[in-house]
């Protein structure tokens, strides 16, 4: 392990942590948003930077030059790895947007505080390695949801029952692999706890059903900020990736891959938007899931390149849902509404993210869902054309829901309902980063291999069972250092 | 001086560079909403298609004149990790050239035609995006050198086309109609997409050399072994159907004709519509290992041709008569391609037939709104009535029979209706009983206390004048 040049990564936990307190103490909801906007800005861009600064070092895990926990705890607590460098802008980026895009209608409703406090959270989470207090991070980043819905006085049940289980099994499920010891395969009764608390955070059937509750009560913005980081594929990679056996994976990714079938299906027949975008997110993230469980080079990587491109698209796209719904209330998906000619701007925007989502040619997905298709037919040669039939259904009910919002009808408004500033800019940061990464996805799918080939070797490691081959592990001519010699000796 | 390989390489990157320039700046002004003059579009237009066309055929005198007759140009491999590539490569030979240069003849007179015929229409900006987005496809589509590079350029058009079809959308029948296309046009990729996965795993690599042979076209001699191909050739030809609208995708077709006229003109008359035998030409090495699949091309194109000359005799408005006219050639044409599979030289006659159907047909749809008009000048000339010919083989039938035929063409052969009931209906039943059954569920987890809605509606202006503020 080496060091960063500059302790960003404790910097960009710590700025939002300091910043819940300072909004926190505001009264003024408006300030508040100014305030929240600065903090998430100068967050996004320590993240940026640390990822930047990681590839730098072209080391394989790194940590902050001042050592703090070391002192304190004895070890590193923030670490950043392959997998991790790129995941902490992009929910940096995603509590940027949403914050930004926050509208004046909407300031007293969505608690600035609270979400600075879950960002410098989510953020923590990402950069810790360490089994137990990941644990924690997971158990405190449930609380701003909860939070919410009763300090909305919506029904909480549903919510904590589902949080409640998952913390639980995902403290249990460590404790028993812990008690069996780490280095060996273990089963599927022995994984059982881990594996439904995945489930559950993933949103994966039978245990979805909390999803589309958190949508349907909280604020649009919480749960975009809950859902599209996919904390649960985080998890799956950090506790059942490393230890499970490769037909326990492949039993999880068929379930996964049932769900995105099930879920594309569902968002075609919703009657509103929430509900609509919640099952187009489900059948995603499950997608993603798919591809973390095939336990192989392709696939992997695919799957590492769409978690990135569907929280970027599934942001962008709930952002643009959140934005008409502030205009015109909670739309209906049964009849036609119109709007092209009062927001053409989020017509676009809603266009764009659903294209980019479904891995349209030229978005930042379309590579990352070939190589994942590509992975999902090896591993389950006939059951895996699913993520195909998934991805159509997807497009379908994506152009159906733009049809039904945008078109159909003319829209009569005696006021100007056009986007403003920020959400135009917003638009536009989504909008660029989608197409360049669609148009020079080198670089992502080079940073993503990286990770899967991490991954694969450390569950290599810790199972004592080489599943890369050496054509796999090969390093070729015109690509990036596979990082693969000196910093072996570090970690 | 450059030598012949540089030449190539430079015309070709022109031919591809310029409709994708012609995207990004169309695109580009949209998205900072700063919308460009008619002007400004219709010259950069025919900028564009002149600039493509010049370039093509400047190539293909090049060709001829070095007696070349296959040019790949590689764009190198933009993402490589082991196991997987995905290269960029173009291939010019006898196939894709007389292609390219029909999509920018076409294209480039529909531009010209649309420029004046959607003069001050409200979605003028609109209509040329997804005209250059189309454009930009078809090139792709038709230069591909690699299964993959083939999918992109295939998804561009086939969203192009669906948009275009919904593209009067204060309407919702043009919207049904647009969502209706599009979703045969997701079933056609995704045939195509688990196609190009197949040749992926069985080959290793996307690019056409690798599994065509790398003979020029129609000479290539497929690598593959005859089991492996008919899965994979069957995808092929459901991708080919569901994208040339043949038996039993041939419902949307009429129903593009919503799209504007220009649009049905080189989309829906010319060009998407010959896409899908343009596929079955391209992979014809590959089809040929499987007999099956000669004989079921063959027939698909027969009851395709047979389905679309009848339902056309009935058909009230011009645009849906000519599209079943199309469709009828395109029947023929992939009859044409089947036979080929069985005698090589019958693939450059369907070659020919698509460059000649498809020139004729934008002739036709371009002239049908002044239809009426050309029928009074006809029959001032002629000094009477046109005389409206009755079918030989009417008198065969019974009165009974007649009225029945009539419906069964009206209806288009009811294939949508047996499609909705059979096959749309029954899942989606299925699938609001299931979301019926998660909502009582989570009513039933909540304690009853589940509300049904999210966000109320903005209630008076002031609420929205307090967002038009706020947006500023």
């Amino acid at each position: 392990m080496t060091e960063l040049h500059l302790p960003l990564l404790e910097l960009a936990i710590l700025i939002p942590f300091i910043g819940a307190i300072v909004v926190g103490r505001l009264r003024d909801p408006y300030r508040a948003r100014q305030y929240s906007v600065w903090i998430t800005g100068v967050t996004f861009l320590c993240t940026l930077a640390s990822w930047q600064d990681f590839n730098l070092l072209n080391y394989k895990l790194a940590d902050d030059p001042i050592h703090v926990f070391r002192y304190l705890l004895g070890r590193e607590l923030f670490v950043i790895d392959e997998l991790s460098a790129p995941l902490l802008p992009t929910a940096a980026l995603i509590y940027f947007l949403t914050i930004v895009t926050t509208m004046k209608t909407k300031v007293r409703r969505f608690s600035f505080s609270w979400s600075l406090f879950s960002e410098a959270n989510l953020l923590a989470m990402f950069s810790c390695r360490d089994p137990w207090f990941l644990m924690v991070f997971l158990a405190l980043g449930t609380i701003l949801p909860f939070i919410e819905l009763r300090t909305r006085g919506r029904p909480t049940r549903v919510f904590a029952l589902h949080m409640a289980a998952y913390i639980i099994l995902t403290a249990v499920g460590w404790a028993l692999l812990e008690r069996e010891g780490l280095n060996q395969p273990h089963s599927l009764w022995a994984l059982s706890p881990l594996l439904i608390a995945v489930f559950i955070r993933s949103g994966i059937l039978p245990f979805h059903s909390w999803i589309r509750n958190l949508f349907e009560t909280a604020t649009f913005g919480s749960a975009l900020v809950f859902s599209t980081p996919l904390v649960g594929a985080y998890v799956c990679c950090r506790f059942v990736l490393p230890v499970a056996e490769e037909s326990v994976l492949h039993n999880v990714g068929t379930v996964a891959l049932v769900t995105a079938v099930y879920a594309a299906g569902l968002a075609l027949v919703q009657r509103n938007i929430r509900s609509f975008f919640c099952y187009l997110f489900l059948s995603h993230s499950s997608l993603v899931l798919v591809g973390l469980d095939v336990v192989q080079h392709t696939g992997l990587t695919g799957a590492l390149c769409v978690w990135l491109s569907v929280s970027l698209a599934m942001t962008g796209f709930g952002l643009t849902l959140r934005a008409i719904e502030s205009r015109f209330g909670d739309l209906t998906l049964t009849e036609f509404h119109g709007l092209y000619e009062h927001t053409p701007a989020l017509a676009v925007s809603f266009f764009l993210t659903g294209l980019a989502s479904i891995g349209f040619p030229g978005m930042m997905g379309f590579i990352g869902t070939e190589m994942l298709v590509d992975g999902a037919v090896e591993t389950y040669p006939f059951v895996g054309v699913a993520v195909v039939i998934a991805s159509a259904l997807n497009g379908i009910a994506f152009v159906k829901a733009y049809f039904m919002i945008f078109t159909g009808k003319r829209h009569s408004s005696t006021v100007s309902l056009g986007i403003g500033l920020r959400e135009r800019l917003a638009i536009l940061a989504v909008a660029g980063i989608l197409l360049l990464g669609g148009v020079v996805p080198r670089y992502i799918v080079s940073s993503r291999y990286a990770a899967a080939k991490e991954l694969l070797d450390h569950r290599s490691a810790v199972l004592n069972d080489d599943h890369s081959d050496a054509v796999e592990t090969g390093h070729h001519e015109g690509e990036p250092s596979p990082k693969d010699v000196n910093e072996l000796d570090d970690d | 001086m450059l030598d012949h390989a540089v030449w190539v390489r430079i015309l070709g990157t022109v031919i591809v560079a310029a409709p994708a320039l012609f995207v990004l700046l169309l695109g580009l002004a949209a998205l900072v909403d700063r919308p460009l003059s008619e002007r400004a579009i219709s010259r950069l237009g025919e900028t564009v298609n002149l600039v493509g066309l010049t370039a093509s055929i400047a190539l293909l005198v090049l060709m001829i004149a070095f007696d070349s007759l296959i040019e790949p140009i590689n764009f190198g491999t933009w993402v490589h990790i082991p196991n997987y590539d995905f290269t960029v490569k173009f291939v010019f030979d006898r196939l894709s050239v007389p292609f390219v240069i029909l999509s920018f003849v076409l294209c480039g007179t529909i531009g010209a035609f649309a420029s004046r015929y959607m003069h001050r229409e409200k979605g003028f900006s609109r209509f040329f995006a997804l005209y250059s987005l189309f454009l930009l496809g078809m090139t792709i589509t038709s230069l591909a050198g690699t299964v993959e590079t083939m999918f992109a350029g295939w998804e561009l058009v086939g969203l192009s086309s669906a948009l275009l079809v919904a593209f009067f959308h204060e309407r919702p029948a043009p919207c049904r109609n647009g969502l209706r296309v599009w979703a045969v046009y997701r079933i056609s990729d995704a045939a195509l997409l688990i196609a190009s996965i197949g040749l992926h795993h069985l080959k290793g690599h996307g690019e056409f050399s690798q599994f065509l042979g790398s003979a020029p076209w129609p000479d290539g001699h497929c690598v593959l072994q005859a089991d492996q191909v008919f899965l994979i050739g069957l995808l092929l030809i459901v991708a080919a159907a569901g994208k040339s609208a043949l038996v039993p995708f041939s419902g949307w077709l009429p129903r593009a004709m919503e799209g504007p006229t220009p649009s049905s003109a080189v989309f829906y008359g010319a060009l998407s519509v010959h896409l899908g035998a343009f596929l079955l030409l391209r992979f014809s090495s590959l089809l040929e290992l499987s007999p099956a699949l000669g004989v079921i091309i063959i027939a698909l194109g027969a009851v395709t041709a047979a389905f679309a000359a009848f339902a056309c005799r009935v058909q009230t408005d011009i645009k849906c008569a000519l599209s079943f006219a199309s469709l009828t050639q395109v029947g023929i044409i992939v009859v044409e391609i089947g036979i080929g599979l069985f005698y090589p030289v019958f693939r450059y006659v369907a070659l020919v037939h698509i460059l000649g159907h498809a020139c004729m047909r934008t002739l036709q749809f371009v002239r049908a709104p002044t239809l009426l008009h050309d029928y009074r000048i006809l029959e001032n000339a002629i000094g009477g009535h046109l005389s409206h010919a009755v079918d030989p083989g009417a008198g065969r039938f019974s009165e009974r029979m007649k009225l029945r035929l009539y419906r069964l063409a009206m209806e288009r052969g009811y294939l949508d209706a047996v499609l909705d009931e059979f096959f749309v209906k029954p899942i989606v039943k299925f699938l609001k009983l299931c979301d019926q059954l998660e909502r009582d569920w989570i009513q039933w987890l909540s304690g009853g206390k589940q509300e049904p809605t999210v966000e109320p509606r903005p209630r008076a202006t002031r609420a929205t004048v307090t967002l038009a503020d706020d947006n500023v």
